[in-house]
C-alpha cells in the first residue's frame, strides 16, 4: 500500500444555502440562475448602510430539535445539516463504530469558518450587559469557539482520527477541504467529512463589513446585487449556510462499493504579503497558488474546462483572478467555462470554499457549469469565458474543475478536481 | 407565597422539557438529571439558573452538586425558598 500519496474522491454531497435547505435543491437553484438574496426588512438592519443579505433558503433551528438547536451556534446548525446529508449521501447510515463501514480511527472531520460563532458572542454580551453574568449561558464557549463546528460534526459521526479547523477569513473552507484531503492523501485517514460553515447575518459584521467599502450597497435591487464582472459591480452580498463533502480514499470507497462524485485531485497554496483586507491587484499571489497546485497535483492544463471562481463582486478581485490565470495557464483559459456561483448564493465567507466544493463536484459530475447572473455588461478586463445566465454543458472524456477561494490576510487555496 | 413540591416539580419539568426536550410527564422525583433526563453539567447550570429564577432562590454552585435527582432538586428549593 502506497502510504504517501493515496488518491482522494468524493462520495458525499451536503449543503444548506440561500437557494435551498439540502444540496440538491442548491444544486437546482443554481443551474435555474436563481438569486439568493432578499432584502433585510427586520427592524435591526433599518439604520444599516446594507440592508440585504443571502439568507439561508431554511431556518436550521426550524429542523434541529430545540435541545440541540440552542446548544449549537447557527454556524454549527448549519454544518451539522449539510454534514449529516453528505453522511448519508456517502451511503453511511450510523456513527462510525456502530456498523462496518469505517473505522472510527480512521475518520475525521475538518469544517472550518472564517469568523465563528460571532452571532453567540454578541447575543450573550447583550445578555450580560442586561440580565447580568448569572444569565450568560454555559454553552457560551462551546457555541462560539470556532472549532465548534468541526467539533459537532466529529461528535455526531464519530471521527477519532482528528478534528480540525483552519482559519483563513473567506478561504477557510477551501483550506478545510484542502487539508482533509491531504489526511486522507499521507495515509492519517481513510473518511474526512469536510467543508466550511458561516452564519453572520447581524448587524453588527454587516456594519464592519460595509465600513471596509467591501460590500454592496445596491439595496434597491437585492437580487441584482451580486454582480461578478459586471462593470457596476461594487461589493460582495453577505451571504450564510454551509457545504460539506465526505472525502474518501479511493480505495476505501471502491471497497464498499460507494458512488464517486470526482476525484479531488489536490490543493495549490500561497499567501500575498501584500495587504490585511487588499487583493494583490497583479494576482501575483493568487498566480503562485495556481503553480503550487500545478506542481503538487498531476492537474493537465489541457483537461481544465471549469473554473469555479472566487469572483465576490468586488471591483479588484475579481480581475486580479482573472489576470492570475492567464499568467500561469495562458490559452489554456480559453477552453475553461467560468462560473461565479456568488452572484446567486452571495458570499459565505468561510463557507463559500464549501459550498462550491460541492457545486463543483456536482458540475463535474453532471458535467454542466452553473451560470453567473447580472452581468449586464461584462467588464472589458474580463479575459476569460464566462458563463452567463444558463448554465453550460461541458465536454465529455476526462475533465478537471479548479475552485478557488481568497481570504483577507492574503490567503490563497486553489482546490483541483477531476471526472473518474 | 412559597411553591408547594408539587408546583416545584411542574416548574423544573417546564424547565427540563425546555432545555433537554424530554417530556414533562417524565420529569419525576426519582429521576438523574445526568442519566435520566440528559442534563449534563453544562445544562445542569441552566436548569438551576432557570429554578432561582422561577422559584425565587439561590443555588450556590457548591450546592449544586448535591442535587442529582428530581427529588433532590425539589427538597432542596422548598427548604431553601425564600
Amino acid at each position: 500500500m502506497n502510504a504517501i500519496n493515496r488518491t482522494v474522491v468524493v462520495t458525499g454531497v451536503g449543503a444548506t444555502t440561500p437557494l435551498g435547505g439540502d444540496s440538491a435543491t442548491t444544486w437546482e437553484g443554481l443551474l435555474a440562475g436563481r438569486s439568493g438574496v432578499r432584502a433585510l426588512t427586520e427592524e435591526w438592519a433599518a439604520d444599516l448602510p446594507v440592508r440585504m443579505a443571502a439568507v439561508a433558503a431554511v431556518d436550521p433551528a426550524d429542523v434541529l430539535p430545540r435541545p440541540v438547536a440552542r446548544r449549537l451556534d447557527r454556524s454549527a446548525q448549519f454544518a451539522l445539516l449539510a454534514a449529516r446529508e453528505a453522511w448519508a449521501d456517502a451511503g453511511f447510515s450510523a456513527r462510525a463504530g456502530e456498523d462496518e463501514s469505517v473505522d472510527p480511527t480512521r475518520l475525521g472531520t475538518v469544517i472550518a469558518s472564517g469568523i465563528g460563532g460571532v452571532t453567540t458572542l454578541l447575543d450573550q454580551y447583550d445578555v450580560l450587559r442586561e440580565k447580568g453574568a448569572r444569565r450568560v449561558s454555559p454553552h457560551t464557549v462551546p457555541m462560539l469557539m470556532p472549532n465548534s463546528p468541526a467539533a459537532n460534526v466529529g461528535l455526531e459521526v464519530g471521527a477519532q482520527a482528528g478534528v480540525h479547523t483552519p482559519v483563513s477569513a473567506c478561504a477557510s473552507g477551501a483550506e478545510a477541504v484542502g487539508y482533509a484531503a491531504e489526511m486522507i492523501r499521507t495515509g492519517r485517514a481513510d473518511v474526512v467529512v469536510a467543508g466550511g460553515t458561516e452564519a453572520a447575518i447581524h448587524p453588527l459584521p454587516i456594519a464592519a463589513f460595509g465600513n471596509m467599502m467591501a460590500m454592496s450597497k445596491q439595496n434597491d435591487e437585492p437580487e441584482r446585487a451580486s454582480r461578478p464582472y459586471d462593470t457596476a459591480r461594487d461589493g460582495f452580498v453577505l451571504g450564510e449556510g454551509s457545504g460539506v463533502v465526505v472525502l474518501e480514499s479511493a480505495e476505501h470507497a471502491a471497497r464498499r462499493g460507494a458512488r464517486v462524485y470526482c476525484e479531488l485531485l489536490g490543493q495549490g497554496l500561497s499567501s500575498d504579503a501584500h495587504h490585511i483586507a487588499q487583493p494583490e491587484p497583479s494576482g501575483r499571489g493568487i498566480a503562485a497558488a495556481v503553480e503550487s497546485l500545478m506542481e503538487n497535483t498531476d492537474l493537465k492544463p489541457e483537461q481544465l474546462f471549469h473554473l469555479n471562481a472566487h469572483a465576490t463582486s468586488t471591483p479588484l478581485g475579481d480581475i486580479a483572478e482573472i489576470k492570475a490565470l492567464r499568467r500561469v495557464l495562458g490559452d489554456d483559459v480559453d477552453h475553461v467555462a467560468v462560473s461565479a456561483t456568488k452572484s446567486m448564493t452571495g458570499h459565505l465567507l468561510g463557507g463559500a470554499g464549501g459550498i462550491e466544493t460541492v457545486a463543483t463536484a456536482l458540475a463535474l459530475y453532471h458535467r454542466v457549469a452553473p451560470p453567473t447572473i447580472n452581468i449586464e455588461n461584462l467588464d472589458p478586463e474580463v479575459d476569460a469565458d464566462v458563463v452567463r445566465d444558463e448554465p453550460r454543458e461541458l465536454p465529455g472524456g476526462t475533465i478537471a474543475a479548479i475552485n478557488n477561494s481568497f481570504g483577507f490576510g492574503g490567503h490563497n487555496v486553489v482546490l483541483a478536481m477531476r471526472t473518474i | 407565597m412559597a411553591a408547594t413540591k408539587e408546583e416545584i416539580i411542574e416548574g423544573l419539568a417546564e424547565i427540563v422539557n425546555e432545555i433537554a426536550g424530554i417530556p414533562t410527564e417524565e420529569v419525576t422525583v426519582e429521576k438523574s438529571f445526568t442519566d435520566d433526563l440528559d442534563v449534563d453539567s453544562l445544562s445542569m447550570v441552566e436548569v438551576v439558573v432557570a429554578a432561582e429564577e422561577r422559584f425565587s432562590v439561590k443555588i450556590p454552585d457548591d450546592d449544586v452538586k448535591g442535587l442529582k435527582t428530581v427529588g433532590d432538586a425539589v427538597g432542596y428549593i422548598f427548604d431553601h425558598q425564600s
